[in-house]
């Protein structure tokens, strides 16, 4: 049995990346995500893994896509301005499928902003900060244990869907300290690396999908001699101009994710069974909004809450199954409203949904999200 | 007509690219006569490119590839070699995609002491885009973004890579193929981050601006200009003008960043792979 530790939270994310069989990472410093590289200097090579601090954000990317590519489960981590200089090779790995996690401990923004202070400020960049359609995906923990359990399934859908998938934390779980139990080994589920099914005299090409829309990429060095590259490919993995393939290719990386979506999008519901509004709400202030719905609760006011853990790909359907339920939902962020548009977008009218901002560096307290919930009740502005 | 080394060439993905007269193909000819020449395998050999003219080599070349983002091909090729230190990995850049958008990771590689073989391309301008000045257009020549001239003073890369750590720093040109050959072969037998400038013509981009319009003509200022290591040294410099060295600038022992990271492994008392 393992014993209870009292851990933070970026410490569980690289423990649980080395659970997941991440056996390389590069970094930058930046605050506050600096935890996870220095944990990781100290794990790493205890398991035989190698960790790299790299001369700049753009280079760690770069180091793990090669090392991924190189056939290792890779993690880097940063925080907003590197988060920000990672956008290009996020979408590299996007175009030429290589697995790699990548965390980022959203601090408030924009610029160098407030760089110790909690923020849910990158939602929108972690969806769209790279150019070009591309598909994403990212989790969101609210505890010390889940960033463990998050880390490592994000790990497993990296190397499942062949795709650069975002751990978006904020600084409160970052830097939140709990007791926790780690899980033995073999209790969480850790996905292997892809294998290709053929040889290459047998006519293997890098980029066919399987079924399930995503190719089996050989490693390097295992003799299949392929050719991997940003431009848009056809299967044998060579550049193509054709609008066909582009088409094609394109399509492929949004439906790879897309079909399995209802694998990926994971959310926790509350006090939902009789609820007549819902706030929804995700990372480190659901913590707050908890404690604020019970208070609500006690009050006799019928609230419930949908936590998200899967940010993208967005949850549209049981937003919209929400919104038919309640008559209203409030939706808590620490940034000027950013996923608020995406839950009104899946709400399509059917009940109002009110934004409760907050970007001064200050996280939220119960009692605002509370005062919040009784306003929506009364169909006030809040 | 034979041609020869077909065997390391993706015959399926020719004719390349570049424009008549062009000299990245004899460049990256030299890179597989060295590879021939000390028996590199071609399934325990990646070749890592940037953005740019020279960077499409790596999609004819017939070994583990990767086309990577510009300037970003040493940062890479580090983590493949890390990931993977059984392979031998060769970078494939040019002057605007190392020095300029990679200058960062390029001082860095080889301080690291990366054991890569990196091959700079060099042919004074960006061709892909069209003939603009990169930070290795020699000063006073003409691009498209420097109708008057450059003003920017150019980086001696070789300089730069001997300053910043490089254990193994050479320069020829594509004139001189066999020299150069021997050069990107010496840089495969070190252990370490390795750089070989590779003087290339492109007579299409910076030769018509330079008065330089024919690529025989390029090949000429080559012959002419380049100088080797050891009369270079006895040259008085008021005869240098346009005269630049070619041959081995520094070789050096040093150890490089894997089997030190190996060190590191030990101490933490990890299990080696």
């Amino acid at each position: 049995m393992n014993q209870a530790r009292l851990m933070q939270g970026n410490e569980a994310v690289a423990e649980g990346a080395i659970y997941a069989g991440v056996r390389f990472f590069a970094g930058y410093p930046i605050t506050p995500s600096t935890e996870i590289a220095e944990t990781m200097a100290k794990l790493l090579p205890q398991v035989g893994g190698k960790f790299v601090q790299m001369e700049d954000e753009i280079a760690s990317m770069g180091a793990i896509l090669g090392a991924s590519l190189a056939g290792q489960k890779v993690l880097d981590a940063t925080s907003g301005p590197g988060f920000s200089l990672k956008q290009e090779l996020i979408g590299y790995a996007a175009c030429a499928e290589i697995p790699a996690v990548l965390v980022d401990v959203q601090r408030v923004g924009p610029s160098t902003g407030q760089p110790t202070s909690p923020s849910q400020g990158d939602v929108m960049q972690a969806r769209w900060g790279t150019h070009g359609d591309h598909p994403v995906i990212a989790l969101a923990p609210w505890t010390v244990r889940e960033a463990f359990d998050a880390t490592v399934m994000a790990v497993n859908y990296a190397e499942r869907f062949r795709t650069p998938v975002i751990l978006l934390m904020d600084e409160i779980v970052g830097h939140l300290r709990e007791r926790v139990v780690l899980p033995e080994p073999g209790e969480l589920p850790v996905y292997a690396r892809r294998r290709p099914k053929c040889t290459r005299s047998e006519g293997y090409q890098p980029y066919t999908p399987e079924e399930d829309l995503i190719p089996n990429v050989a490693d390097f060095g295992e003799g299949y001699r392929i050719h991997v590259t940003g431009l848009i490919h056809d299967e044998t993995g060579f550049p193509s101009g054709s609008p066909t393939v582009t088409e094609k290719s394109i399509r492929r990386l949004h439906e790879k994710i897309s079909r399995a979506e209802d694998e990926i999008i994971h959310y926790d519901e509350f006090f939902l069974a009789d609820a007549d509004y819902a706030v929804v709400t995700f990372g480190g202030v659901s913590r707050t909004a908890y404690e604020a719905v019970q208070n609500a609760r006690r009050q006799g006011i019928k609230v419930g809450m949908v936590r998200l853990m899967t940010i993208w790909p967005f949850a549209n359907k049981m937003i919209a199954r929400l919104a038919k339920q309640v008559q209203g939902i409030l939706v808590p962020e620490l940034n000027y409203g950013q996923l608020v548009g995406e839950i009104e977008r899946a709400a399509a009218g059917q009940c109002p949904v009110q934004l409760l901002a907050k970007y001064n560096t200050e996280i939220f307290t119960p009692a605002e999200i509370e005062t919040a919930i009784k306003n929506l009740c009364a169909g006030g502005r809040i | 007509m034979e041609r020869s080394f077909e065997k390391y060439f993706r015959q399926n993905r020719l004719p390349h690219l570049w424009c008549p007269g062009c000299g990245n193909g004899i460049a990256m000819k030299a890179i597989v006569m060295a590879i021939e020449k000390k028996g590199l395998s071609q399934d325990n050999t990646v070749i890592v490119s940037g953005i740019g003219c020279s960077s499409r080599a790596s999609g004819y070349m017939d070994f583990d590839t990767l086309h990577t983002a510009h300037g970003r091909a040493i940062p890479f090729a580090t983590g493949i070699k890390l990931a993977r230190p059984e392979l031998n990995v060769i970078v494939i850049t040019g002057d605007g995609d190392c020095t300029a958008i990679g200058g960062n990771h390029f001082i860095h590689g080889a301080r690291r002491n990366v054991d890569l073989t990196v091959v700079l391309f060099n042919n004074s301008i960006y061709g892909m885009t069209g003939g603009q000045a990169s930070p290795m257009t020699p000063y006073g020549k003409k691009a498209t973004t420097a109708p008057y001239g450059a003003i920017d003073r150019p980086f001696d890369a070789c300089q730069l890579a001997i300053a910043s750590g490089a254990t193994y720093v050479a320069r020829s040109t594509a004139f001189h193929v066999q020299h150069l050959t021997e050069m990107i072969a010496g840089g495969f037998d070190n252990q370490g981050f390795s750089f070989i400038e590779a003087v290339v013509q492109c007579p299409t981009a910076y030769g018509r601006k330079n008065k330089l319009p024919e690529p025989a003509d390029m090949m000429k200022w080559m012959r002419d200009q380049a100088v080797m290591k050891p009369a270079w040294d006895k040259l008085p410099a008021e005869k240098q003008g346009e005269k630049f060295p070619i041959g081995l600038f520094y070789s050096a022992q040093y150890e490089d960043y894997t089997t030190a990271y190996d060190e590191v492994i030990e101490r933490a008392g990890g299990d080696q792979k």
